[in-house]
């Protein structure tokens, strides 16, 4: 009763269950991630945007432990900003993968977060990197959290190459509402992050503004 | 060469020593349990209204099922414009708040300007990541600074949220519905204290580790309203009669008197200069 005067939830570290996905296409890259950040059985924080800026033309999209994710993606805005400086130019997107994937590798058994790294450099255009464990692989799209194993079907099915990027935000916005309806720890809104040489667009879709599908 | 502040820049990379610790610890009790720490069960919320910010808490602090503290300060000090509530552990919250007003305040007669409050999360964050949970602090900050108003929470592992409306403690979830029922943007400050008066009052109401009062911290750019109480409880003690027993009440059976045997050691005298 009194005893146990608090709810487990509140003493259990609170996880980003989660469903990112970044795409890339012919001149930049698309992000999506949902909102939803659980602790136990109970939503946190409903609204929390997942995808965040390592510098003006990379951002990375965080899954796993909240604050491991948002620790190392701070850890690796402030290395960028010293290595930009540094060369005096943007950095290339392989070199923020690169720290990220560092920092998993060298912590991997201390650490619970897996981050998406995407962006635009005039190098190589447009990439997409996945980190999970301290890898670095280049992938046309990647999809990562909780909430990607219901998907998997879906995103290797439906991809094409060669897609525009409204063709692109249709796919990440689809994927992600299909993953946000199976999977319990993703919800929420969906945010959005279009990338390419003239910009970066950030975008909040609202729950009902979500495609449906045939059982809704 | 003076230290700019006191805030000793960590080592880098991540430390683990205390987790190694504290598994090491857990092995030396007898039952293999660690001592559980005192938690104030609490319901805090916080609002961002118009012209700033309404934190709430309510007073009651308790050691297992005995109410230790029925008028307990849950909205810690941390800089003129930056009040932050505490849930979790009572030790931890304290600590933690203190020792972020120290530090903020050496940086506040260094720089000449009040902090900001995304300057105090960080600094929770970073503080609360190193000890990897084992800090049990739950805390809402709220502040205006010159960049506008902000409300945070700040999770014992570390994991930081900005939102316009938020509560924390045993009693958020009854708290959570209230707000999430009544908050709108840009209210006005009697409606956001009401609101924030009616979370409170659902947690007390609904979680048996909160009740007696309801304190209130509104923030604004002009200046801190620290209203405590702002609503007392219904439940007043109304003792019948007085617990002070009167002079004779116990007899006395008999009585010896042991005169002490003094001398004088060592006499000084020091003249006063009363001029």
């Amino acid at each position: 009763m009194l005893g146990e005067a608090e709810p487990q939830w509140l003493s259990e570290e609170v996880k980003t269950g989660t469903t990112i996905i970044a795409i890339e296409f012919n001149g930049g890259v698309v992000l999506g991630s949902d909102s939803r950040v659980s602790a136990g059985a109970s939503v946190v924080n409903r609204v929390m945007n997942k995808l965040s800026p390592l510098h003006d033309k990379i951002y990375c999209a965080l899954s796993g432990s909240a604050a491991d994710a948002q620790t190392i993606a701070e850890m690796v805005n402030y290395q960028l900003d010293v290595h930009s400086m540094e060369i005096g130019e943007d950095p290339q997107v392989r070199s923020a993968a690169n720290l990220v994937r560092n920092i998993s590798y060298k912590y991997k058994e201390e650490l619970s977060a897996h981050l998406i790294v995407a962006g635009w450099d005039k190098r190589a255009g447009g990439q997409v990197f996945a980190t999970l464990n301290g890898l670095l692989t280049r992938q046309p799209f990647a999809v990562g959290g909780s909430g990607s194993s219901y998907v998997y079907g879906f995103v290797d099915a439906e991809y094409r190459k060669g897609m525009s990027k409204e063709d692109c935000q249709q796919f990440v916005v689809n994927t992600l509402s299909l993953a946000m309806n199976r999977d319990g720890s993703s919800g929420g809104v969906a945010y959005l992050v279009s990338i390419d040489e003239h910009g970066t667009e950030e975008k909040v879709i609202l729950g009902n503004d979500l495609p449906t599908f045939f059982d809704q | 060469m003076a230290l700019s502040t006191v805030l000793e820049t960590p080592g880098a990379g991540f430390n683990f020593d205390n987790a190694a610790r504290n598994a090491a610890l857990e092995g030396l009790f007898e039952g293999g349990q660690t001592p559980k720490p005192l938690k104030t069960g609490t319901t805090i919320a916080g609002v961002v209204f118009k012209d700033g910010v309404v934190l709430g808490a309510d007073t009651r602090a308790t050691s297992s099922e005995v109410v230790a503290d029925k008028m307990c300060a849950k909205i810690h000090y941390i800089s003129p414009n930056i009040y932050c509530c505490g849930a979790g552990t009572a030790a931890d919250t304290e600590k933690t708040t203190d020792l972020l007003s120290s530090n903020l305040t050496i940086f506040s007669l260094n720089s000449g300007r009040n902090p900001r409050v995304v300057m105090a999360v960080n600094i929770l964050q970073d503080m609360l990541y190193r000890y990897h949970g084992q800090i049990g602090a739950n805390l809402i900050l709220g502040g205006v600074d010159c960049t506008g108003n902000h409300l945070y929470t700040v999770g014992p592992y570390g994991d930081v949220d900005k939102v316009p409306y938020l509560a924390m403690g045993s009693g958020d979830l009854a708290a959570l519905g209230i707000l999430e029922d009544g908050f709108k943007h840009d209210l006005e400050l009697e409606k956001a204290k009401e609101l924030v008066r009616a979370a409170i009052h659902a947690g007390i109401m609904s979680d048996l580790g909160s009740g007696n009062n309801i304190d209130i911290c509104v923030i604004t750019k002009e200046g801190v309203d620290y209203i405590r109480p702002y609503q007392e409880s219904v439940y007043k003690d109304d003792r019948k009669m007085k617990y002070k027993y009167r002079p004779g009440t116990t007899a006395v059976l008999t009585e010896k008197v042991v005169p002490l045997k003094l001398e004088v050691v060592q006499e000084t005298v020091q003249k006063m200069e009363t001029a």
